[in-house]
């Protein structure tokens, strides 16, 4: 009777969150409010995580709860520690979430809100969170072993370095386009520069802090790191009102991705403890409380969505990132539905923490939810604004017109009328000179969301709230690329050392210098591009990064269906299958249109080569011509740089199909590389820790 | 565990403590005291040291 009961509850929740999914679907009104979305994603998970991802657990992955984990097995202390489940859920959802579920849905929300709604929804709970949940699983049954081990364990070598190639080069994407959010972000803006720039000596304070003054005492050290961060926020008002100081931290798009360039250098080559430690202690808490207050603004405020439910864009004119909705729907929104780069941290320390297999489920799937959450919410901050407004903002000047007079005249005519006089209150209304063609989604998010939180806690402090918005976005992205950096620059020592030795090296200094500086370079040639490029830059490198994170998503499913296969599991393959198979086909769709669409805004190819007629017929301004030839190369580039994440990604595929059609022909394959079964209650107390 | 209001800060303190990793030291100390009671434990500024290098030496943030 009781499960019955229960049953029954969870019916009733499904049927709620699906009515108000329908709801969104169906309406056709001016406008529609943000509380309904929270309704319908809060019951969709929920009916998601209570019976698909525990059908999954139970029956596909027979998570055993009676099973010793490597936490367990091999508990030292330090790698290996049993840890409280929700601790553990804290430590993983801390990892996984960075910008991208933020920038990803803003950028969508050019089709309007439903597509993105959908995909975040459908694409969290049947991919994304089965990705981080079964990755998860696979490495805790492997003592923790990386996603790389496991692809050549499993898989074979072929597969082994097609993924560690490929992280390789999705690290270098990732780094580049966050970057060139946050230059984007700082652009002409003294107050944004001044209060990113702040968190620089803020950071260095808190490390000595946290060192030499308390050593060890990370909660002191990260508050007074935050006072000081938000004393910083309004300082940067004082600095730009102020017509000596402004000058000194208004800087175009050029000089700001040199400067970031040389600060992800330095600190690469700076010890942890002085800069990138105490950094993501104090990002990682302003994170977590900025999209708490987000949730809560938006659940008091409820505000409306001026957003049409589908936009004219949808047919692949779009002036945020271009191409049809069929891939790039799904290449735009990226990390907040699905996200390949998971599979790297559930592969990571995650498994080494995982107290009981029990907890795979809150870990690895409810960590995914979260984040599909606050992509939701971050789709809600962009769709508050008047679509006009979003799209002044989000619109490049190659694309719209340079001027403000262009550009609003050639929004106002697809149907979204917005004026300068609008713009101009509004730039001046957040404390900024303006706020057109600040590609990126930063500038939008903030916006938004100061529309929300000044709607919910006062309307007095709007412009310390788009600065606050700002500097947290900031804050993580340049807290991404001090870590990106850190193991985009392991990685490169690692296989360079296979090459010549002494470069493998990780303690030496002159190793971590030089291939520092190559990562660096590598990632600091795209973003330098990526700035000077008249179409605003993110309409390349957004879309190349998504793709390659669909791709790693690809791969780590078709690892997972391997495994899955190998262990006798053929009939449930499809719970990983499906999702690669659409992850797949979908990437490799759009790595096709990135190469031969004839539209210039979408094909690499034909805009290189139209760049290259319109240089050649003489038809470019000065400064135009001057950055040609490098944009050409660039394109041509990116070209090719698809054409090696498609060959990556259809390498593992084919190894995936090869090797489970050999095991189910009960020919020979790799061994699984499962840990033998230890009961819990065969190990010693002293093992078990103290936990 | 959870009596009242008291009961419940408390634990959200303890779980603060711990997610954040300000207690690492002292869980490091009464681990240490019972696996290697012969050796001298590391003091505060070494034992975070290391534990930076362990946390900052693979992937652990994300995009």
């Amino acid at each position: 009777m009781q499960t019955l009961m229960k049953n029954l509850v969870w019916v009733v929740v499904g049927i709620f969150g699906a009515a108000c999914l329908g709801g969104i679907a169906l309406n056709r009104g001016e406008t529609i409010n943000a509380f309904w979305f929270i309704a319908a994603a809060a019951g969709i998970y929920a009916v998601a995580y209570r019976l698909y991802a525990g059908w999954i657990v139970a029956t596909v992955l027979s998570a055993d709860p009676t099973r010793a984990t490597p936490a367990l097995r091999l508990n030292d202390g330090r790698d290996y520690v049993p840890t409280h489940r929700w601790i553990t859920f804290g430590h993983h959802f801390a990892a996984i979430a960075g910008a991208g579920p933020l920038v990803g849905p803003v950028l969508a929300a050019q089709f309007g809100y439903l597509p993105g709604t959908l995909w975040l929804l459908v694409g969290s709970v049947l991919g994304g969170c089965v990705q981080d949940m079964v990755i998860l699983w696979g490495s805790t049954r492997r003592d923790g072993r990386t996603l790389g081990q496991m692809a050549r364990d499993e898989l074979g070598p072929v597969a082994g370095a097609a993924a560690l190639v490929g992280t390789l080069l999705i690290m270098v994407l990732i780094v580049a386009v966050l970057g060139l959010v946050v230059v984007n972000a700082m652009k002409h803006s003294p107050w944004g520069t001044f209060t990113v720039a702040m968190t620089i000596p803020i950071a260095i304070l808190v490390g000595i802090y946290m060192r030499v003054l308390r050593p060890g005492r990370v909660l002191e050290g990260s508050l007074i790191g935050l006072v000081l961060l938000l004393a910083a926020t309004v300082g940067g008002g004082w600095v730009a009102e102020s017509p000596t100081l402004a000058p000194l931290f208004d800087y175009d798009g050029p000089a700001l991705a040199l400067a970031v360039i040389g600060y992800g250098f330095v600190a690469a080559i700076l010890p942890v403890w002085l800069l990138l430690a105490p950094r993501d202690y104090i990002s990682t808490f302003i994170k977590l409380g900025a999209i708490l207050l987000l949730a809560f603004a938006v659940i008091i405020l409820r505000p409306d969505m001026h957003m049409p439910a589908v936009t004219r864009f949808v047919d692949g004119t779009g002036p945020v990132v271009a191409g049809h909705i069929y891939p790039f729907l799904f290449i735009t929104i990226a990390c907040g539905a699905v996200s390949g780069f998971h599979a790297l941290i559930s592969s990571g320390t995650t498994p080494k923490l995982i107290a009981s297999e029990a907890d795979l489920r809150l870990v690895g799937y409810g960590s995914m939810v979260m984040e599909s959450f606050v992509g939701i919410m971050a789709l809600i901050a962009a769709c508050v604004l008047d679509p006009g407004v979003y799209f002044a903002i989000n619109s490049a000047p190659g694309v719209v017109g340079a001027t403000p007079e262009q550009a609003v005249a050639t929004i106002s005519s697809w149907g979204f009328p917005v004026t300068v006089e609008t713009m101009t209150a509004l730039a001046k209304e957040m404390g900024e000179t303006t706020l057109m063609h600040r590609t990126g989604g930063a500038p939008s998010l903030a916006v938004g969301m100061a529309h929300i939180f000044a709607g919910a806690f006062g309307q007095g402090l709007i412009a310390l709230w788009y600065h606050f918005a700002i500097m947290f976005e900031a804050l993580f992205i340049l807290t991404a690329v001090d870590a990106g950096t850190r193991v985009g620059r392991f990685m490169l020592q690692d296989l360079l050392g296979n090459i010549y030795r002494p470069l493998g090296n990780t303690g030496s200094y002159v190793s971590t210098v030089i291939c520092s500086a190559l990562f660096v370079g590598a990632w600091g040639y795209f973003l330098y591009v990526g700035v000077i490029d008249p179409n605003g830059g993110i309409n390349i490198l957004w879309p190349l990064f998504g793709i390659s994170n669909q791709m790693l998503a690809a791969i780590a499913l078709a690892i997972a269906t391997t495994i899955l296969v190998k262990q006798g599991k053929l009939r449930f393959a499809w719970v990983t299958g499906l999702p690669m198979a659409f992850l797949a086909v979908t990437t490799t769709v759009a790595a096709w249109q990135k190469l031969f669409s004839a539209d210039p805004r979408v094909g690499f190819i034909a805009g290189a080569d139209t760049m290259a007629a319109k240089l050649e017929a003489g038809t470019l301004s000065a400064a135009q011509a001057a950055a040609a030839p490098q944009l050409i190369f660039n394109q041509r580039l990116d070209a090719g740089l698809t054409v090696f994440f498609i060959l990556v990604l259809w390498v593992t595929i084919i190894e995936m199909v090869r090797i489970s059609l050999r095991h189910t022909q009960g020919k020979s394959v790799p061994p699984l590389s499962e840990a033998p079964y230890v009961a819990m209650d065969q190990l010693t107390p002293r093992m078990a820790g103290e936990d | 565990m959870m009596a009242g209001p008291a009961g419940f800060l408390r634990t959200a303190w303890t779980v603060l403590r711990e997610v954040s990793g300000d207690s690492a030291y002292e869980t490091y100390l009464a681990r240490h005291a019972v696996t290697h009671p012969e050796e001298p434990p590391l003091d505060r500024e070494a034992f975070y040291l290391s534990e930076l290098d362990r946390r900052w030496s693979g992937v652990n943030r994300c995009c």
